[in-house]
């Protein structure tokens, strides 16, 4: 009898583990988005106008430089950082500034940014400055239909033109 | 086993440790263990033991995790085999073929088989972390098996989250998306991984071989790990008793039965699914980055591993003496090398011209200070009649000479009914606690400590009985000490207690430390039982005591 409920209590423990394991390997389950959402992912990669102007070099710098690197226009490496407003239905969503990457600034802006906003129809518009001036040149306007989950990509790409909304 | 077979297993040991691990010597911690005592592993401890009385010692889980981890291992490897042989690692080939898998059922029970046994691994695993440290088994000598363990933890969890990706559902998108969020976190010159998947564009062939080799490369390292991981252990536990496996097993297919692990829909670039069945074993870390940040996680992620990686240094505790070798009176049997625990102890080829095979050498940075040595050690004998009473191998901090003189103070001091020694051991239940004018106590530094010719030197010393007690069955805080004592005791191990003692007058009672009470009453019920033995064994005795004493 001792035996009988030992092993009574043996199994009863080891379907316990087995409801933890099979209970907690997919429950409580998680909610992305909080119900009656949906998302804006802001996500772009792109590398600014160099900081200023490129100039000529003067004829005395050139002749310290070796035959081989007489090149007559010298840039700046460092490139300037990128600035980027999104709007939703006229009022600021976020805005950013992304320093480029490399030890010496001249590599790429990054910039990734999830942006839950409530579903329904909204007209976004995003401005990019990307030179030394700040000055806004790439700038667009999208409205969109986006019901609960539904999850608004937008790019940038100067090869597409500018900003890329993808629905 | 000949003395060159010991030379070359000697050296087989320890030549990979020493090319391994030579670098990291100098910066070895103190290497007394801290106390396992601390209300956490006194807690453990209870319900340890109130398993015992269910699972018996061999089938208890909760004195098995690092063997379950092993177990769990090997049934992943099998079923992933499986898997393996039937997955397409392409961009429609993996949500299809997983999916196929599921249809049959076979494929269904195996592929969840291998789901619950990461689950059952992470869990078992975390388990083994907490008792390891509640016991404070992590200090001295054992900071290497500690550190490779947290080392463990990172690999167990690249390899497991990875799996999720290889299906391709919703759930490996929302995983990827997640991780490479948090990768980008790190500052990787402008790096933007999580651009990747946004659009099923970058989803290649390619990219799905990456996964699949990645699910492969992660757990062999995982595998390779787990081996360093015991390198510095002798007789490892890695192998569950035959109950405890079937009975994990049973639980794990009756799970997959119940309940089998099924695949979200293919992934939808555009909307993300409403609710996701976390597995909260593996990929809490999702739900724990999204109510934080990526950086946030990594922080958190930093923290725990340098907080448990530094822990055998930051919990410093008084570095114990190590074993020690009196080469005159070693003759290199090698019976410490063989019960040693840690592999502190080698054999070495005689060079002082002595008699004898070899001669034992104590490696200090191994070395836990158990004294179990010094319990196996043939000239560990206190019938012998020399000057100065000195053994092959001894501890500085409990001598055998103070054990014998100890002892002896003891039988002296016995007055009254069935008088009785008892042996013990610091870290289970502190038989000084007991200690009454027939009952003189002896706490050693593990039981192992104990040579079983002291029992027979105190039964011919005037005890009516000798009760050795220490850590419950499987449970010694230097690994073996009370395994290799039960065996002495029953004459299948060397040393062994002599055949002619009376085996009525010798009795095994393990207790952990929070047992004391449960010792109290196992003490009475042995004097109970001395009292009923013929009065004619005991005038032997009292007569062979009064001509010892003389
Ligand atoms: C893949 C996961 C792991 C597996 C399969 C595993 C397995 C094992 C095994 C089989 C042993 C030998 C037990 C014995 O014979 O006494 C052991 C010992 C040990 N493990 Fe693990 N382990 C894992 C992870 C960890 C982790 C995460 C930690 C803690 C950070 C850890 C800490 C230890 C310590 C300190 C010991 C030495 C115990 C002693 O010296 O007595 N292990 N492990």
């Amino acid at each position: 009898m001792r035996n009988v409920l030992r092993y009574a209590a043996q199994v009863l423990l080891y379907v316990a583990f087995g409801v933890a394991l099979g209970y907690f390997s997919s429950y409580p389950v998680f909610r992305v988005l909080a119900p009656g959402q949906a998302l804006v992912r802001l996500s772009f990669s792109h590398g600014a106008q160099p900081i200023g102007p490129c100039r000529e070099r003067t004829a005395e710098e050139l002749a310290k430089l070796a035959p081989n690197m007489r090149v007559k226009l010298v840039c700046p490496r460092e490139r300037a950082p990128v600035k980027v407003e999104v709007e939703m239905d006229g009022k600021p969503l976020y805005q950013v500034t992304a320093a480029p990457a490399g030890l010496k600034h001249d590599g790429v802006s990054t910039v990734y940014r999830r942006l839950p906003v409530p579903a329904g129809k909204h007209t976004f518009k995003a401005r990019l400055a990307d030179g030394p001036d700040g000055e806004f040149k790439y700038v667009a306007e999208q409205a969109v239909d986006l019901p609960p989950g539904k999850v608004l990509v937008i790019d940038f790409n100067v090869g597409k033109g500018g900003f890329v909304f993808v629905e | 086993m000949y003395g060159w077979q010991r030379w070359v297993f000697s050296a087989a040991l320890c030549a990979p440790r020493g090319l391994a691990l030579s670098l990291l010597e100098s910066a070895m911690p103190a290497a007394k263990p801290a106390p396992p005592i601390g209300a956490a592993w006194r807690a453990w401890e209870r319900v340890e033991l109130a398993l015992d009385a269910l699972f018996g010692a061999r089938g208890n889980p909760l004195r098995h995790l690092g063997a379950l981890g092993f177990l769990f291992f090997w049934v992943l490897l099998a079923t992933g085999l499986y898997l393996y042989a039937l997955y397409e690692s392409t961009t429609d080939g993996a949500y299809r073929s997983v999916d196929a898998l599921s249809a049959t059922l076979i494929g269904a029970t195996v592929r969840s088989l291998h789901r619950y046994a990461a689950d059952g691994f992470v869990a078992v695993t975390v388990l083994h972390l907490a008792r390891e440290l509640f016991a404070g088994r992590f200090t001295g000598a054992r900071w290497f098996a500690w550190v490779t363990g947290v080392i463990l933890l990172w690999l167990l969890y690249a390899s497991g989250i990875g799996g999720y990706w290889l299906p391709g559902d919703q759930l490996a998108q929302w995983s990827l998306t997640a991780t490479a969020e948090w990768l980008d976190a790190l500052p990787l010159a402008g790096l933007s991984i999580v651009r990747n998947f946004l659009s099923g564009g970058q989803m290649t062939d390619r990219f799905y071989a990456l996964l699949a080799f990645l699910h492969v490369a992660i757990p062999l390292t995982l595998l390779f790990g787990m081996w360093l991981h015991i390198q510095r252990v002798t007789r490892p536990d890695v192998r569950p008793s035959r109950a405890l496996t079937l009975g994990t097993l049973a639980m794990l297919i009756a799970l997959s039965l119940v309940k089998p692990a099924t695949s979200m829909a293919p992934p939808d670039y555009g909307a993300l699914p409403a609710a996701v069945p976390v597995d909260w074993f593996l990929l809490f870390v999702h739900p724990l980055m999204d109510a934080t940040s990526p950086a946030a996680l990594w922080g958190m992620a930093a923290l725990v591993t340098l907080l448990l990686g530094a822990l055998p240094w930051v919990v410093r505790v008084r570095r114990e003496p190590v074993a020690l070798v009196d080469p005159a009176n070693c003759n290199g049997c090698g019976r410490c090398f063989a019960d040693c625990p840690f592999g502190a102890v080698v054999v070495e080829p005689r060079t002082d011209g002595r008699r004898g095979a070899g001669l034992a050498r104590v490696l200090p940075e191994l070395c836990v200070s158990c004294g179990i040595c010094a319990g196996a050690c043939p000239s560990s004998t206190p019938f012998r009649s020399v000057a100065e009473l000195v053994t092959g191998i001894d501890m500085p901090q409990l001598s055998l000479a103070e054990m014998r003189a100890a002892l002896e103070r003891s039988l002296a001091d016995l007055e009254g009914g069935p008088r009785i020694i008892v042996f013990g051991c610091d870290r289970a239940a502190d038989v000084r606690a007991l200690a009454r004018p027939d009952t003189g106590v002896i706490s050693l530094l593990c039981i192992g400590q104990l040579p079983p010719s002291f029992i027979d030197f105190a039964l011919r010393g005037g005890a009516d009985g000798v009760l050795v007690t220490g850590c419950a069955e499987d449970g010694c805080y230097y690994r073996h000490g009370n395994t290799w004592t039960a065996q002495r005791i029953a004459g299948e191990r060397e040393p062994h207690l002599r055949v002619s003692v009376p085996r009525a007058r010798v009795r095994v009672a393990w207790a952990a430390a929070v047992e004391l009470g449960r010792l109290g009453a196992e003490i009475e019920a042995f004097r109970s039982a001395l009292a009923k033995l013929p009065p004619a064994q005991r005038a032997v005795r009292r007569k062979r005591k009064e001509v010892a004493l003389g």
